[in-house]
């Protein structure tokens, strides 16, 4: 039984880390309908950003993760309006073609600077909580703290304040939006923003419990892309569960079938739910 | 000047490309660029798979180069690990391309757009974490060695460079008249159709997913065909070949040559092999220029080279055309200039 409960913990740090990860996709999404490729990469590159500030410049973690969140909220704008403001009407294969070359030249770009080299980022909360036979890395708790947080404090940002209303009507109905006169340009640079930074925020909890590395995006993206299609791509309260039940059924799976299979249960889980419903599973309807 | 524009479209430009392409080892003195030339012209026949789902059925396959390594690991499974000599394998690795392809094809052409982009790129990963994993089946990620090279008959030796060169002209030449025949049939219109509008094309009575899983299977046997041939020639692969690079490669050499062109694929891989080539420091952080390149190509050349020759070429015809009708107005009656005037407008 503590064994399950230690997995529980394990899944909900996980869930919570693909959850802001997929988060940020799924607003990216829900404004311009892109899937934004380059998103594990402005993962990847946050935690770069981290580990400079951090262990290269020696300063504080929370200075760390608020210059990664700030860097990588820069650099997303730049993205959104050197690359997909100009596609904003080509045909959508175009979109995704772009998003890819942004993935792989900020890939490029991080291993020419840093190399391949696998690097740690070490956690300034070493202590081990012990609730009972339970043990939980304080780096953890951290991670699940922060994470949610930070969802309730993005909640609060779509509906209680102006600009992010603006988010929430665009994502709604397009034309419905231009219509009241909110402007375009702005809102997709905002999304942007907070799509970077979410990201960056995520990569600077998950890396000092994981390893930094240029392809570090990869699986991340590929889980949170996973994530939005279980959730409904859009869909903000979907972006939450489905990192979490992807966050359970990875840290359950890989306890009790098979640990080095456990990267792919989450595909698995996407093939089986696309091959029984193919608009995913919480969609209401196919746009 | 027309004449010489079509001379480059005609099959006296083809016939030429492939006379060049015959001689290239006669005139060249290093083996080496031999060698470059053959795997190039392998990779260009995975692309021509992905021109065939991606550029003409407009189905944005990310998982195309995990079929590549899956040709290449039949390939290299049924050689090492079964004896199988190569040609049987060969033929195993498109068969098995197919059936692969027909299976995932099932599930993922429900899918549309964005979706299906997604899927198959999972679809790709989860190639990789097969391959990287099933140490039982695929070695792990140790790779697989000694991978038996083509067979040769009587006197000819695959073994060595230039006649296992011609043996992969012979195939390339014959990927591109294949795909020139889809492309000129009702099929090739029929996934033309399906690119510029799923619901149109239903409309004209396309039967969408068996028209898409066919594309999709063809462009499964292209790269599981051009993967086994690699593992004959390179005689030596890993995990890595399923790796996302590859794909993202392919969609780099198919958008410079132009997407949805007969040539263009040929053309994207030769020039950037050989662009790579010439600046071998490149080789590791090529999406340094790669990656920029491909938004650059999208925003303002989306066409490619060959496509933004054709489309060049349309509007020159079309340019010449009211010119050739006022020319043939002025010999009959001298008063209508207002009208041509307007002709010109138009065009």
């Amino acid at each position: 039984m503590d064994l399950f409960l230690q997995q529980v913990l394990n899944g909900l740090t996980l869930g919570s880390i693909y959850g802001l990860v997929a988060l940020g996709l799924t607003l990216v999404y829900g404004i311009l309908h892109v899937p934004n490729f380059a998103h594990g990469a402005l993962y990847m590159v946050g935690a770069y950003i981290c580990y400079f500030t951090m262990v290269e410049l020696g300063l504080n973690y929370w200075f760390a993760i608020a210059a990664a969140a700030i860097v990588v909220a820069a650099l997303s704008v730049i993205c959104e309006r050197l690359v997909f403001h100009p596609l904003r009407h080509a045909p959508p294969i175009h979109d995704k073609i772009a998003a890819i070359g942004i993935l792989l030249f900020l890939e490029a770009v991080v291993q020419m600077h840093w190399g391949a080299d696998f690097r740690r980022i070490p956690t300034p909360y070493n202590e081990i909580l012990r609730l009972g036979d339970l043990t939980l890395p304080a780096q953890r708790l951290l991670i699940i703290v922060g994470a949610f947080s930070l969802m309730g404090v993005l909640h609060l940002y779509l509906k209680k304040t102006m600009t992010g209303a603006t988010i929430v009507a665009m994502a709604q109905n397009r034309e419905g939006a231009f219509l009241v006169g909110i402007d375009a340009n702005r809102v997709a640079m905002m999304t942007f923003a907070i799509a970077g930074a979410l990201a960056a925020v995520a990569a600077g909890l998950f890396a000092p419990i994981n390893l930094v590395y240029p392809a570090m995006g990869h699986l991340v993206l590929l889980k949170a892309f996973v994530i939005i299609i279980l959730g409904g791509m859009g869909s903000i309260p979907g972006a939450i569960i489905g990192g979490l039940i992807i966050g359970f059924s990875e840290a359950l799976g890989g306890f009790y079938v098979s640990s080095t299979y456990k990267d792919v249960i989450a595909f698995v889980l996407l093939v089986v739910i696309l091959s029984i419903k193919p608009t995913g599973l919480f969609t209401k309807g196919v746009r | 000047m027309n004449r010489a524009i079509d001379f480059f479209l005609g099959s006296t430009m083809r016939w030429l490309l492939l006379g060049l392409a015959i001689v290239f080892p006669l005139v060249t003195s290093s083996e080496y660029h031999i060698y470059v030339m053959a795997l190039a012209f392998i990779w260009a026949i995975a692309v021509y798979g992905m021109n065939i789902i991606t550029g003409y059925c407009g189905q944005l396959n990310l998982a195309h180069g995990g079929f590549f390594a899956i040709g290449a690991y039949v390939v290299a499974i049924l050689t090492v690990d079964h004896g199988w000599p190569f040609w049987p394998a060969f033929l195993a690795a498109g068969l098995f391309g197919a059936v692969f392809g027909f299976f995932v094809g099932i599930v993922s052409l429900r899918l549309k757009e964005h979706y299906f982009a997604i899927f198959t790129l999972c679809v790709g990963y989860i190639i990789y974490l097969m391959i990287d994993k099933w140490e039982a089946l695929t070695h792990g990620s140790l790779g697989i060695i000694n991978i038996a090279p083509p067979e040769g008959f009587g006197l000819i030796d695959f073994t060595q460079t230039v006649p296992f060169y011609y043996l992969v002209l012979a195939f390339l030449a014959l990927a591109i008249w294949l795909s020139r025949r889809i492309s000129e049939s009702l099929l090739g219109r029929t996934f033309r159709a399906i690119r510029i509008s799923d619901d149109l094309a239903q409309s004209l009575g396309i039967n969408l997913m068996r028209n898409k899983i066919l594309a999709f299977v063809i462009s499964t046997v292209y790269a599981a065909l051009a993967g086994g041939l690699y593992a004959g020639v390179v005689r030596f692969i890993g995990p890595e070949e399923a790796n996302f690079i590859h794909t993202f490669d392919m969609i780099a050499y198919l958008l410079v040559g132009g997407i949805g062109t007969l040539m263009g694929p040929l053309l994207g891989t030769l020039i950037i092999t050989w662009l790579t080539q010439a600046v071998q420091s490149l080789e590791e952080y090529r999406m340094i220029v790669f990656g920029p390149m491909l938004v650059l190509l999208v925003i303002f050349f989306p066409r490619g080279l060959v496509g933004s020759f054709l489309g060049w070429r349309g509007r020159r015809l079309a340019r010449q055309a009211p010119r050739a009708a006022r020319q043939a107005k002025v010999d009959t009656a001298d008063d209508d200039g207002v009208e041509t005037q307007g002709a010109r407008n138009n065009a």
